[in-house]
């Protein structure tokens, strides 16, 4: 018999945050609210957003133009700078509001949703799968990368979740792949038979990154040998229409170049794999979801979102099990996760992300997210702003990472923002209860129930420990 | 209710309910070591050391480097000369004029011991201080400022941003600190945060570490960039991105405020990003060399808010690794191992580059692709928090740079 805290526990450490009638809703048992959530892929409703393809496909049109106006304002003596300046900046223009849509579109589910457990998910996969929006084309393609290749898979197989990532064009952006040559290619020969020994050659970024972040985790039994020949694997991994010797194919979709691949048979984590272009990588990376290592480190990594920052080993132990005797199948992994007795046994064992928090507050207070830059200002404040983690290693998940004094105090300073906004609509008492459920303290009772204005409640309520936490 | 600026709340020591938990720690106690200061910048990403100090000396430079090899000589694009053999990236002026001035030495062909190449556990190991990455949960410099001769009760270091790198996390008291750009709390709802927070062993800390923190920023009454943009109504928008020049700007203003007050904290650490320059890095111009410039216009402005406690300020530039030595198919560079780092400020006996230099031939590199190695990072940062911060030499072999025997403390880094 699990303790009573388990609806706290679902809608807020697996959920995100609960609203004012979902504890009373899940009831006693958390864990079919939970399995219940895991039917359907969490799909953005129809919200007008473009395709990476689309989005992509405009924003290369557009760069060919800056180019053209660069050479031209050159040629003319730099006479037209300031419109050659006006011209640069069109691509940041044109991406900017794609972001700003995306974010919105995200958020507002998040705070809506009806399976927050999913979306959680979402979230992980989309952390998991880091790119980040400092880097060209991503402040446009970060959102299209969570919602063409990880929600169509996060109810999925590891494999196919795997698969969709890495050959999308966000994702072969950001880590460079997307122009990277095989030595001996076709496209490598021709040029040296032309302008003779050139550097030309591939890029590991993509490569190192899969084996470290994306699959068998750093120390996962992997050498810079194979690094390496995986980067050569992947060589011809690119993008339609992205100038020059990438000029060709559809724009801004996947494209295997075999002019770039470079040729052969290669080995890769002692395992030899026969050319057959695209199928080469696709086979490597197949192999690389079924390995021990992966299963090891995706368990690692659920376990410490989803119980605690130091992840219990036994565990991490049962769920990379059944990673591996499923072959990779996540619903099953997250039911292994939601059966474990570890899970249930310490609330609020985890410190919320500046993104938990606020759309926790979000959620429990009935707030609007509205359309406009609004919707990005508090995960500014925060110090969390939406896809743009800086690194593809993603933002961390234990509390020494999120816990700083001034990081603290920005917390709040925007409960107290928030109390302003909504206090005189909002019985905080009454909230307090119906969001943190068994989680409630006698103190943070007593503080909310003799606040002096009914704007500090709410601000006490959104700085209680037992909200900080999850 | 009134609402009052927090900084005047706890200059008028108004403290209700909870104010004893935190009157101790409002007192910054002044070192007993004196007036030395230390900045830690780390550069996340690895740093091309080989772009940054070329060493256009070495006859095999140009040939490895091809395209973005940049030269000696005058003019623009060409390296900005150190000692004849090796150079400065023509973005660094301010440096430049530093290691003219004697107050930069520049290391090359250093490492941490960590020999693999991936990004965060490189990180890792650099800001652990052990020969393992996450072999502990503390950084070697918060390790350092337990060792600190003086009271124990102090918060002797400050993070530049929202959150405590691991470089400064661990038993000593530290705190961080960034601009706020909501109102300040009134007092009253501060007081019933603090007395919530009562018996919670980690927010009561946090909250008084953020409290001192702000109230030492508020000693810097008039330095708008110290105060933030705190004025402004909840609800105005975030400021448009400053103007890449500037980037740094408000977080050495800030770090400048600290480490100006004669009772504030003796270290500061802020982080800064985009190093991984994997595709399209440029030469004299272009992406890296743009962010350069923007380093180099931070640490000036350091120097001058510093004003004449910069001579008493080592400035410490350090980063995970280096980069390959051949540019790579997408006009980058991949992970490599050594690289460059930095010792700068009033208080270092600068106008020198400290290298042991392997060379770039082939048969030179590590691994047949990196600089290779040949001094650890742990002899300059042993040296440096000897002399600077007057760490005990037992404490650093012992605590804070544990199964460092090998590598022997750097002397004479600063002027004695």
């Amino acid at each position: 018999m699990l303790p009573p805290v388990t609806a706290a526990i679902a809608a807020n450490r697996f959920g995100l945050g609960a609203r004012p009638r979902d504890l009373s809703a899940i009831g006693g048992d958390g864990r079919d609210w939970l399995r219940a959530q895991l039917m359907t892929p969490p799909l953005l409703a129809d919200t007008g957003l473009r395709s990476s393809a689309d989005i992509l496909a405009q924003g290369l049109s557009l760069q060919r133009k800056i180019q053209a106006a660069r050479r031209n304002g050159a040629a003319a003596n730099a006479a037209d700078e300031p419109a050659v300046a006006a011209v640069l900046q069109k691509l940041p223009q044109y991406l900017r509001p794609i972001y700003v849509s995306e974010v919105t579109a995200r958020f507002a589910d998040a705070v809506a949703t009806e399976r927050p457990f999913t979306e959680r998910l979402v979230h992980f996969w989309s952390n998991h799968f880091a790119v980040s929006v400092d880097k060209q084309y991503l402040a446009g393609l970060a959102g299209s990368l969570e919602r063409e290749a990880i929600r169509p898979q996060v109810l999925g197989n590891f494999s196919d979740l795997l698969l969709a990532v890495e050959t999308h064009p966000a994702m072969l952006l950001y880590l460079d792949n997307h122009q990277s040559v095989g030595p001996h290619s076709q496209l490598a020969l021709r040029a040296q038979r032309r302008w003779g020994p050139r550097r030309i050659g591939i890029n590991e970024n993509l490569a190192r990154e899969i084996l470290e972040l994306h699959t068998l985790g750093v120390g996962g039994g992997y050498t810079q040998g194979d690094v390496t020949t995986f980067a050569h694997v992947s060589t011809g991994w690119s993008i339609g229409g992205t100038g020059g010797r990438f000029a060709g194919g559809a724009d801004g979709r996947f494209q295997f170049r075999t002019e770039v691949h470079e040729p052969g048979a290669k080995v890769v984590l002692g395992r030899r794999y026969p050319d057959s272009g695209f199928g080469q990588g696709v086979a490597v990376l197949r192999d690389l979801a079924h390995q021990r290592a992966t299963a090891h480190f995706i368990a690692t990594k659920l376990t410490r979102h989803f119980i605690a920052d130091e992840p219990p080993a036994a565990a991490v132990e049962r769920v990379a099990g059944v990673f591996m005797h499923t072959g990779g199948d996540l619903p099953s992994v997250y039911r292994e996760l939601i059966d474990a007795r570890e899970a249930w046994e310490q609330a609020l064992a985890k410190y919320k992300t500046p993104v938990d928090y606020i759309i926790s507050g979000y959620r429990g207070l009935g707030l609007p997210v509205d359309a406009g830059r609004a919707p990005l200002a508090p995960f500014e404040l925060l110090g969390q702003r939406t896809w743009q983690p800086g690194s593809p290693a993603g933002w961390p998940d234990r509390g020494a990472d999120w816990d700083g004094a001034s990081a603290l105090m920005k917390r709040i300073e925007w409960a107290d923002a928030v109390g302003q906004r909504v206090g005189n609509r909002a019985d905080a008492l009454e909230l307090a209860a119906q969001m943190l459920g068994a989680n409630l303290t006698a103190t943070t009772r007593s503080a909310i129930g003799h606040a002096a204005t009914a704007s500090q409640a709410v601000t006490l309520l959104l700085s209680a420990p037992e909200f900080m936490r999850r | 209710m009134p609402r009052m600026p927090r900084r005047e709340f706890l200059n008028l020591g108004a403290l209700a309910a909870g104010g004893a938990l935190l009157m101790p720690r409002l007192s910054f106690a002044r070192a007993a070591s004196g007036k030395s200061r230390l900045v830690v910048v780390i550069l996340r990403g690895a740093l091309d050391g080989l772009a940054a100090v070329p060493p256009y000396g070495d006859p095999d430079y140009a040939r490895v480097r091809g395209d973005l090899a940049l030269r000696a000589g005058d003019g623009p694009g060409a390296a900005l000369a150190l000692d004849g053999y090796f150079g400065l990236h023509p973005a660094l002026h301010f440096l430049h004029d530093s290691f003219t001035a004697r107050e930069l030495i520049v290391f090359h062909a250093v490492a941490s011991p960590y020999r693999e190449r991936s990004h965060f556990d490189g990180q890792d190991l650099l800001e652990n201080g052990t020969p393992r990455a996450h072999a502990v949960e503390t950084g070697w410099l918060n390790r350092a400022l337990r060792e600190l001769p003086g009271p124990v009760e102090r918060e002797a270091g400050v993070a530049l941003g929202q959150n405590v790198p691991l470089i400064m996390r661990g038993p000593a008291a530290v705190t961080s600190w960034s601009p706020s750009k909501l109102a300040a709390l009134d007092e009253d709802t501060l007081a019933r945060i603090t007395d919530l927070y009562a018996t919670d062993p980690l927010l009561s800390v946090r909250l008084a570490d953020a409290l001192a923190a702000d109230a030492i920023a508020a000693e810097n009454t008039g330095d708008e960039a110290m105060m933030g943009k705190r004025a402004l109504p909840a609800n105005t928008q975030p400021a448009q991105p400053a103007p890449r020049q500037a980037r740094y700007a408000e977080v050495v203003h800030a770090a400048a405020g600290f480490l100006r007050q004669e009772n504030g904290p003796q270290v500061a650490v802020f982080d800064t990003t985009g190093w991984d320059t994997h595709a399209n890095e440029g030469g004299g111009q272009g992406q890296l060399a743009g962010r350069l410039a923007e380093l180099d216009a931070g640490l000036a402005t350091l120097r001058q808010q510093l004003g004449p406690k910069w001579n008493d300020t080592a400035v410490l530039l350090i980063t995970e690794f280096g980069r390959t030595a051949a540019i790579n198919g997408t006009r980058g560079t991949d992970h490599g191992t050594a690289t460059a780092a930095f010792l700068l400020g009033g208080a270092v006996a600068g106008g020198r580059v400290l290298s042991r230099w392997p060379g770039l031939a082939q048969r030179a590199l590590y691994q047949g692709r990196d600089l290779a190695p040949t001094l650890d990072l742990r002899c300059v940062l042993k040296g440096l928090l000897a002399d600077q911060l007057h760490v005990p030499s037992r404490a650093l072999e012992k605590t804070v740079f544990p199964d460092s025997e090998s590598a022997r403390p750097l002397e004479g880094l600063l002027r004695g």
